[in-house]
């Protein structure tokens, strides 16, 4: 076929696609190309390919909060641009916010001096000094929807995170300034996004002191050399590499010092898994429970990147298969691949380390000679010896996804 | 030729998509579903999460955005949506 033929085919389909879009309610097809198929079928019906303002087109899980995922063919870059940045937020009333009129209030009763910070204070390395971190930010929910039984919540598959180069100023230093009293116990954070009704609980989060106070935890600025995109956090959020996004506070503009449990909705009751299931070295135990304990570390994990299931290969030809690998900032050991389904594994090359809590990119080359399927699979192990799991770890609100890939190709 | 027809799919996705034109199920309990479940977020809440949430579950649902979040939604209301939830959305 030509060029142009091939050209005229694919537009023919698209018509077919775009018309669908018009025309039909959005219930009746699945509107994203590959998106994921063990999603339950009601959200690849309702999930779009669209772009809120200053983004490229993600994957829309929901409008408002709007929560839109990476498609996975940005993971091919080690650092993941701004503008296909994953985007979550829980509640739907975000106002504007610029840098000239943001303020930071430091408060609480554990704080000696109550201040506010400009936009400019904040910046001024005079005041405190810069420092940059590449860290992987991932949502506690990425790959929910990949959970069999499905469980209720934001339904993402791989696309719930990113990595990037954050630039800014560390807590510590700010709470310095603040002064910090002998009965600190947690530090409460709250950004300018809140509820629609006043009776919403406000997405406020808390941090044990250890981990406020960790040299890593920065408030952060920029983002891959720009300022942050406004979906992501602007003016500045919290960057807490090795944990959950939940924490990474986007448009921070309140940090508490406190002597008790922060007790509101989403410390208390949300963001919580059970104890026990998960190899968790960071633990809050200010905020433990007998039964749970709220999600803390990521736990290692890994994602192939650039083939897909049912792709195919010619006898010979060389298939190189490239991904991800991360932690909670341990630092990633190996990465195992399998090319029968998980009978054999050999080591993949790792590439550059951009730092422990940085994801690692690495590949793995092979020529299949003989002709069939071929289940490619990936494992990574951090330097802790923790590795992921072949069947899911069951929990209520489907966090800590770590079930190793299956990709089949063809080679025919 | 591949890379043309991605970009006009992703460009294609960014001009249609509206939260206006979630269209829910018709069924008793839609209009109660549209005005309260709209006010705080868009319906593809609800169909994202389906077809797999059972009675009790949505039950759950709609108890914690009553209870926790501040629905205005009074108690003959609520079990008009979670039947509207349960028929229309719930696990077959």
């Amino acid at each position: 076929m030509t060029d142009r033929r091939r050209f005229l085919k694919n537009m023919a389909g698209l018509t077919v696609m775009g018309s669908a879009g018009i025309l039909l309610p959005r219930t009746g097809f699945g509107a994203v190309p590959g998106d994921n198929p063990d999603l339950a079928s009601g959200t690849r019906e309702a999930s779009v390919l669209d772009a809120l303002p200053g983004k490229k087109p993600l994957i829309k899980r929901t409008f408002r909060a709007p929560c839109y995922e990476t498609p996975v063919n940005y993971f091919n870059e080690v650092f993941t641009p701004n503008d296909a940045f994953f985007v979550r937020y829980h509640l739907s009333n975000i106002p504007p916010v610029t840098a000239q009129d943001w303020r930071l209030r430091i408060g609480g009763e554990s704080i000696d001096k109550t201040f506010e910070l400009t936009f400019a204070d904040l910046t001024n390395p005079k005041n405190f000094e810069h420092v940059e971190i590449a860290a992987v930010c991932q949502c506690s929910g990425n790959r929910r929807g990949l959970n069999i039984p499905h469980v209720a919540g934001v339904e993402w598959a791989y696309g719930a995170m990113g990595n990037a180069m954050w630039k800014g100023v560390r807590l510590r230093d700010v709470l310095a300034k603040a002064g910090i009293k002998k009965d600190a116990l947690e530090v409460v954070l709250n950004g300018t996004d809140r509820g629609v009704l006043d009776k919403t609980p406000d997405f406020v989060k808390s941090l044990p002191m250890y981990r406020a106070l960790d040299e890593n935890t920065i408030i952060a600025f920029e983002m891959n050399g720009q300022p942050l995109p406004f979906w992501n956090g602007y003016p500045a959020r919290l960057v807490v590499p090795g944990w959950t996004a939940t924490y990474w506070t986007k448009h921070i503009s309140d940090i508490s010092v406190v002597s008790k449990p922060f007790d509101g909705f989403w410390m208390k009751t949300a963001y919580r898994i059970p104890q026990g299931k998960f190899p968790i070295v960071a633990r809050f135990i200010s905020q433990e429970t007998e039964v749970n304990t709220p999600i803390t570390e990521m736990v290692v994990n890994s994602l192939i990147t650039n083939i897909h299931d049912g792709q195919h290969f010619r006898p010979g030809q060389p298939v190189e298969v490239k991904g991800l690998a991360w932690d909670a900032g341990y630092g990633i050991q190996m990465v195992e691949v399998s090319i029968d389904g998980g009978r054999s594994w050999r080591d993949a090359e790792l590439s550059k380390d951009y730092g422990r809590f940085s994801w690692r990119q690495w590949g793995f080359r092979f020529k299949p000679e003989k002709k069939g399927s071929y289940g490619i699979m990936a494992k990574a192990t951090n330097r802790s010896g923790n590795t992921q799991t072949f069947e899911l770890i069951r929990n209520p609100a489907g966090y800590h996804h770590n079930v190793v890939q299956k990709v089949d190709i063809v080679v025919a | 030729m591949r890379s043309l027809l991605i970009v006009m799919l992703l460009a294609s996705g960014a001009v249609f998509a509206d939260e206006s034109q979630i269209q829910l199920k018709s069924g008793p309990g839609k209009d109660s579903v549209q005005a309260k479940c709209s006010i705080c977020h868009s319906l593809d809440e609800i169909q994202i999460n389906s077809p797999f949430l059972d009675k009790a579950a949505w039950t759950a649902e709609v108890g914690k955005m009553i209870h926790v979040m501040g629905a205005p939604i009074d108690d003959k209301e609520k079990t008009v949506i979670i039947d509207y939830l349960t028929a229309n959305y719930g696990v077959k």
